[in-house]
Order: C-alpha cells, then structure tokens, then sequence
C-alpha cells in the first residue's frame, strides 16, 4: 500500500474517527485505525462495539491496500506533522509515514483480526446539516448525565412520515424538537433512543456536509443500530434499550398565565442573581403585570434581587427554578424572545421561544421546566 | 429523668409500682430501651439483648415503648426547661443542656451576692423538679456545673430523684476518684489502653499529663480527655442542633430472604423516611440504604440525586435502585432507609408527580419504577404488652399479655390504684386500641 495525502486532510480524518477508539480496547485489535487505500480514497475507520466511525477523503493512491495500526499513535503523529503532504507506505508488518524531513515507522496490528464494521441501516432520509445539528443541541441538553437510569441518558427519535421529533429529558426538564426532512419512503415510520453525548458529537462532526444522511431500521440489517453519514463521514451507534416515558402527555396544554420576556435581559438577570443560589439553591421568579423579580439567596447568606421588564397575561405568579435548569433552557430557545407559560408554582412550566414580543411562539421547540418547591 | 421510659410506664400503670419494670423492643432480637431501677437490680440495663433481660429478671413487666406519650412527656418537660432559659440543647427525649446564664433566670443569679450565689442555683434546681414532678408525676434528676460534662456526671450522680451541685474549684475533687469510664469518649478500647497504661481513676488521667495522654491516644482524643480529666470542658450549648439526616430502620424477626419481601420491606421504610422528612419541614439529595445481612456484616449504599426532594416515590425508586445491587441470599437482619443532605427546598420531578396523580403511565421497560406492592396485611389484631386499651363495659386499661388466642388486660388508670385483671379472646368486639391516657389527669392544660 502506498499513497500520498495532504497533512490537513489526514489530520482531520484521523481526529475525527480516532474519537471513536475505545479508551480501554477490549481486544487489542480494537486500539487501531483501518487505513484502507483504493479508487483514489483513503478511508479510515474505527469501532469500540458500540460507535463505529469511517471517514473517506482523496488521495494519491500508488498502491491500494489496507492496513491497521495504533489510531491515538497516528492522530498525534499526524497531529503533529509539518504542512506538507504526506506519504503513507507499507513494508511487510512495518508502516512508514514520510512528512517533510520527518519519518516515522510504526507497526501494524492484525487486518484479519479486526472485526467488520457494521452495516449502515437501510432505511433512511436526509436533513440539512445545520439544522439536526442545531436540534440535537437544543434536545441533549435536557438528557440525563448519570449512568443510573440508562434510558435517560438518551435521545429519542421519531420519525413519522416527513417529521422527525427529538426529546429527551433528565426527569427535571422535557426538551422536545421536530424538524421536517425528506425520508426515501414517505410512510416511514421508526423510534430509537439514540446516547445523547455520541449523539451530540456526531451531529456537530457532520454540520460541515450539506445534508447528513440519518439511517434507522426497523427491522433486518442493522437493527438496533443507527447510522449518520455526510461530509465523507459515515458513523454507526448501538441505540439504548428502552425507551422515554411517553410525553405527550406530560406537557399541559391549558395555562393560567402566560408571561413574555426578552430573552438577552433576562438570561442576564438569571446569571446575576444566581451568583448567590449556591449550590444550586433555587432562582425565585414573581411576575406581575409588566415586572418580573428574581431573587435568591436566604437571610442567612447572600441574597440578590432584580427585576427585569416582562408581559404577563392571566393570574400574578411566583415559582421557583434551578438556576441552571431555567438558563439551559433560555439558551436552548436560541430566540430573542422567551414565553414562559404556568399552570401553578407546583407544575411544569412551558418555556419557548419567540422571534419577536408579538410574534407567535415557535412552536417547533419546546423546553418543559419543573419547578423548585419552598418548604415552609 | 430517671430511667425515663420505665419511669412513665409504671406512673401509668399503678400495679407497676415498685416492680421491676423493662421497656423495649419484644420481639427475638429486642433490645432494651429502659429498665426501672427495680429492675436494675437484677443486671438488667439499657441496651441489652431482650432475651438476657428475661433471663436474669424473669418476673419483671415487659413493654413495648409508647413512644407518642414518651414524646408528650417529654415536650412538656423541655417546655418548662425552655421557661428557664432561651438555650437548651436536648441530647434525647429525656436529657437536655440548660444554659442558665442565657436568659431571664440567668439575670436574676447575676444579681444576688456571691455568697448566696449557689444556694439560689441549687434552688432553681430544686424548683425545677419539683415542677416537673407536679406536670408529669415523675422524678428528675439534675446536675449543676460550669461545664457540660460536669453537669451531666453530676446528673448521673444525683440519679435518681437527686440533685448534685459541682461547685467551681471542686470539679477535679469530684471527678479524681471516679473511672476513666465517666469521661466522654472512654469506650472499653479507651479504658482497656488506659489500663494496660496504669491508668484507672480521672485524677490519673490528670496526673499522667498531657503529652503521655497524647502518646498513648493520639492528638485529638489524648487532648480532649486530658482537658476533661482537669475539669476544662468550654463547649457552648447549642440549642437547635443542625439536623444532617432523617432515617427509619429496622430489624427483622426473622431474617428475610424472599427478595420481593425485601423490596417491599425497602419500599415501606422509604415510605416511613419520607414522613418524617416532611414531618421536619425537609427534603434531601442524598438516599441511603442501610443492609445488615444474616452474619451482622453490614454496609451501606447511597445515591445522590441532581436536586433535593422529599418525594416519595423518588426516595422509593432510588432505595429500590440501591437494593438491587446488594446481594441477600443469605438474609438479612435489619434494613433502613435514610436522605442526607438536607435542605429546605425540593426539585420536583416530572415523572414522579405524573405517578403521584397517577394519570400518565410510565412504561421504560426494565426501568420502569417498580409498583409499590402492598405491605404485608399485619396478623389480625395484635395486642402488644403495654398497650393501651379500651373496654365498652370495663373502661380503660392495658394489654397484660397475648396469646392463644386471648389477650390479659389490666384495668386500671394512671393515678388511681391497681386495677383488676380480665382475659378476653382477641377478637372481642368490646376491647378496642386507645390513645394512652394523660399521666397528670386533672391537668387540664396537659400535653398539646
């Protein structure tokens, strides 16, 4: 095997299919980077069992062929190699890496042990790039963090003809995202909980193609396995077991106030008064007909208070928040306008986003928020 | 009070009078809570095994604690202790700090002349059992010191019905010839190392000095006993002491091995912690699981959830997640259920408000919040000795004992005499549980 690359383009390939590499391989095999040279391309792949990842880019080819080798020797390598092409050969169980003035010789692994990649899925559709990347980041903020309910870490995605909806939730917080894309077959119709931090990942590693192409089966080939390919890049996920409580009842469709805020004064705000919320102790918000107060802190330590502009329409409230919970979801609005809706100080409050204060809410996001309950 | 406990089971039974009385858990693996000074004299003492108990004090009554009367007794007690200064720190149901320097009555010592400063101190002791003894009918016993560790060795001291006042500059006299035992934080380790070191007596402690006691304890510990041997004890009284965690326990008669059994036991004392997490006005963020197995080896597992809360089925759901991951086929002994790191707020959580009202249904496969099953339905009516009963046709009275089917019940009244004796079968229809009487029955005002 023989072909030449430029240092930019490897660096990058290997970055990104090295974040794959298992931390700790559970087979010696599973710690390499498959290079394979063909057609004019160099792909590379990597796979922990659970992420698989290949990404493909141009190269001179002189000879095709495939070898593995160490991926974190080959990302820091490549990493640190001057600017200028590279060229890539095999010499029996030895590979050389020829930059510049410098050289390297690393040994190869085993082709034959390392496992097949598993196959894309085969249903499927597409959606510009920018868009599920924004969506997933607007959703995975609401996921769970901690290993203990496994069903929680995850997102889940439903795809219904042309709308996909993203949710997940951390039991504190409800984050819910639909987005229309263009699926091959119109009555497809598929659900996958998908782990919200490689969703996330991958979703961003993509933003760089036109469109990402999301793969999901239903049954067959692939099954519990999802698959994401654009930009060259191409990545598989084994999906959760389970699945989210169902939600749709769980966000209220009547309220008793609906408040209106600009977004930028009133993430502002938060940050300020929270200064004193120590660890986590809650935000108090009152809203009355045109005023909303923050506080927090207590008598017995530091407290703030500010108030910020707000339209409230229906009944005066007051309702208390995690800092952290309500700032999440103000920055996952992405509007310059906030409508908080309540029910009573006790149940979820409804967070959205609006493009302007007497716009309508946008109803494609939705960022369901429970509140802090105050004993005594 | 003087063996508290015992104490106010035989004001409410008067044929317990000066007999030996016992007052604990009756099961197999009970443990004495108070004995009554009768029933001292036979060995028998707090925290002892139950079945020792009966062995070395066959005749004596046994009990099961009515732990709402104690606490009744009890509030009343420290309301009057509260009357004699703002700053009382009580160390159980029946033993508090009193600090008489703070407040009213503290104003009122400063002012006499020092001569006749000890004689009013002694009096506002005095006064003060002889009120509890008129709110309660029972006795108190009361130590006087500049210390907190001298007032509580003097209250040890002047037990039962007494009163020991330890005069400034006596305090090494008074404590010299007692055991190292008396001092706090001497366990037998302690006293065994003291020992073996020719130390027996407090003066010895004193005599030894500092940096021995050092050597032979270590810093800390060596320090704080040589400052308690020598009298020096400056630590405040602090009334409302912070609370840094709620929990309910408990021991099985028999080991549990059936895991459903398990789970629905953890179940129930999550229940039970979360009532008096709320009783208290709290929440919390931490969950602990407490497992002793079979062989007494026990262990603890915690889980600390992203927000406080005092939401059942959160605590429910996360004890439930902790007991999945202990191994019980052996059987276990005791489990309990506690929430640390308290605070005064509550995160709520989404699905579990959604159970609670029970209109959405969560189904997360294997994840899915195991359903409460219900508690074991409790045996028919049981009697428990102690008890307090009524009667349609013979008033009021007090289970004796249970069995076979029948259940002794004593008739009689706190403050009157010793009542008759009447068998029933268990199910009477006419004897019914009741709410223990007041011990003080024309005290109008009696325990809120």
């Amino acid at each position: 095997m023989k072909f030449r690359v430029e240092r930019d383009v490897l660096a990058e390939a290997v970055a990104w299919a090295a974040r794959s590499l298992p931390a700790r391989p559970p087979a010696p095999v599973l710690a390499g980077l498959l290079l394979k040279a063909e057609d004019g391309q160099l792909s590379l792949s990597a796979f922990d069992y659970e992420v698989s990842a290949r990404v493909s880019v141009e190269a001179e080819v002189d000879e095709e062929g495939t070898v593995l080798v160490s991926g974190r020797l080959l990302a820091d390598i490549s990493r640190a190699l001057p600017n200028r092409p590279v060229e890539i050969s095999t010499d029996g169980v030895r590979v050389t890496v020829v930059c510049g003035s410098s050289r390297f010789t690393l040994h190869t692994l085993p082709v034959e042990e390392y496992p097949a990649l598993p196959a894309m899925p085969t249903a499927s559709g597409t959606v510009p790039g920018e868009i599920f990347a924004a969506a997933v980041s607007q959703v995975a903020i609401a996921a769970g963090r901690d290993d203990t309910l496994p069903v929680l870490t995850g997102v889940r995605i439903e795809i219904e003809g042309d709308t996909v909806t993203l949710a997940a939730t951390d039991r504190y917080r409800f984050a819910v995202r639909e987005f229309l894309w263009k699926p091959e077959t119109p009555d497809l119709s598929a659900v996958a909980l998908v782990p919200a931090k490689t969703l996330l990942d991958t979703a961003k590693a993509l933003t760089s193609g036109d469109t990402v192409a999301i793969a999901l089966a239903g049954s067959g080939a692939g099954e519990g396995l999802i698959g994401f390919e654009g930009a060259g890049r191409r990545t598989t996920t084994r999906l959760l077991e389970g699945d989210l409580p169902k939600y749709r009842t769980l966000f209220p469709t009547e309220f008793a106030s609906v408040a209106v805020i600009e977004t930028a004064p009133f993430v502002e705000a938060v940050k300020r008064v929270a200064l004193v919320a120590e660890r986590n102790t809650p935000i108090r918000l009152s809203f009355t007909d045109s005023v909303l107060t923050l506080e927090a802190g207590s008598s017995d330590d530091a407290q703030a208070v500010e108030r910020v502009d707000a339209q409230l329409e229906g009944d005066d409230i007051s309702i208390a928040f995690n800092p952290t919970f309500l700032l999440d979801g103000l920055s996952a609005i992405d509007s310059p306008v906030a409508q908080l809706s309540f029910t009573t100080s006790t149940k979820p409050a409804l967070l959205s986003g609006k493009p302007a204060l007497d716009a309508e809410a946008v109803e494609a996001y939705k960022y369901l928020i429970m509140p802090v309950r105050l004993s005594g | 009070m003087d063996a508290f406990f015992a104490a106010v089971e035989q004001a409410a039974k008067p044929s317990l009078r000066g007999k030996p009385v016992v007052v604990g858990g009756l099961g197999p693996r009970g443990v004495v809570s108070t004995a009554s000074y009768e029933a001292r004299v036979y060995g028998v003492h707090s925290a002892m095994a139950m079945a020792q108990a009966r062995r070395l004090c066959p005749n004596a009554a046994y009990l099961t604690p009515r732990f709402g009367l104690y606490r009744q007794v009890s509030d009343t007690v420290m309301a009057l202790l509260h009357e004699l200064s703002p700053l009382v720190e009580p160390l159980s149901l029946d033993e508090a700090f009193v600090d008489l320097n703070a407040g009213e009555c503290g104003e009122r010592l400063r002012a006499l002349p020092e001569p006749e400063l000890l004689a009013g101190v002694r009096e506002v002791g005095e006064r003060l059992r002889a009120d509890i003894a008129a709110a309660t009918g029972l006795t108190a016993s009361v130590g006087l010191a500049g210390s907190k560790l001298l007032a509580k060795i003097g209250s040890d001291a002047a037990k039962p019905n007494g009163l020991v006042v330890i005069e400034p500059g006596t305090e090494a006299d008074f404590l010299g010839p007692k055991t190292v035992r008396t001092l706090w934080g001497v366990g037998p380790a302690t006293a065994e190392h003291l020992r073996r070191a020719g130390i027996t007596t407090v003066a010895e402690v004193a005599e030894a000095g500092e940096a021995e006691l050092i050597r032979l304890l270590g810093k800390a510990h060596g320090a704080s006993l040589f400052a308690m041997a020598t009298g020096r004890d400056d630590r405040p009284v602090v009334a409302d002491r912070d609370v840094k965690s709620i929990s309910v326990e408990d021991t099985f008669d028999v080991d549990l091995t059936d895991r459903a059994r398990v789970r629905a036991e953890v179940g129930r004392l999550a229940d039970r912690c979360v009532q008096r997490l709320r009783s208290a006005g709290r929440s919390g963020r931490t969950v602990v699981l407490k497992v002793r197995r079979y062989d007494f080896t026990t262990l603890t597992r915690s889980e600390t959830l992203r927000a406080p809360t005092d939401d059942p089925v959160v605590v429910r759901e996360t004890a439930g997640r902790l007991i999945e991951a202990v191994d019980t086929t052996g059987g276990v002994r005791l489990l309990g259920v506690g929430v640390a790191g308290l605070a005064d707020f509550t995160q709520e959580d989404l699905f579990a408000q959604v159970q609670e009202e029970g209109r959405g249904e969560l189904d997360s496969g294997d994840n899915a919040p195991v359903r409460q099953e219900p508690a074991p339905e409790p045996v028919s009516q049981r009697w428990r000795p102690g008890q307090d009963v009524t009667h349609a046709e013979y008033g009021p009275g007090w289970v004796q004992g249970s069995g076979v089917g029948r259940v002794t019940v004593r008739f009689e009244v706190p403050g009157g005499e010793p009542g008759r004796v009447r068998t029933f079968a268990v199910d009477d229809p006419l004897l019914e549980p009741a709410e223990p009487l007041p011990l003080v029955p024309e005290e109008p005002a009696g325990p809120a």
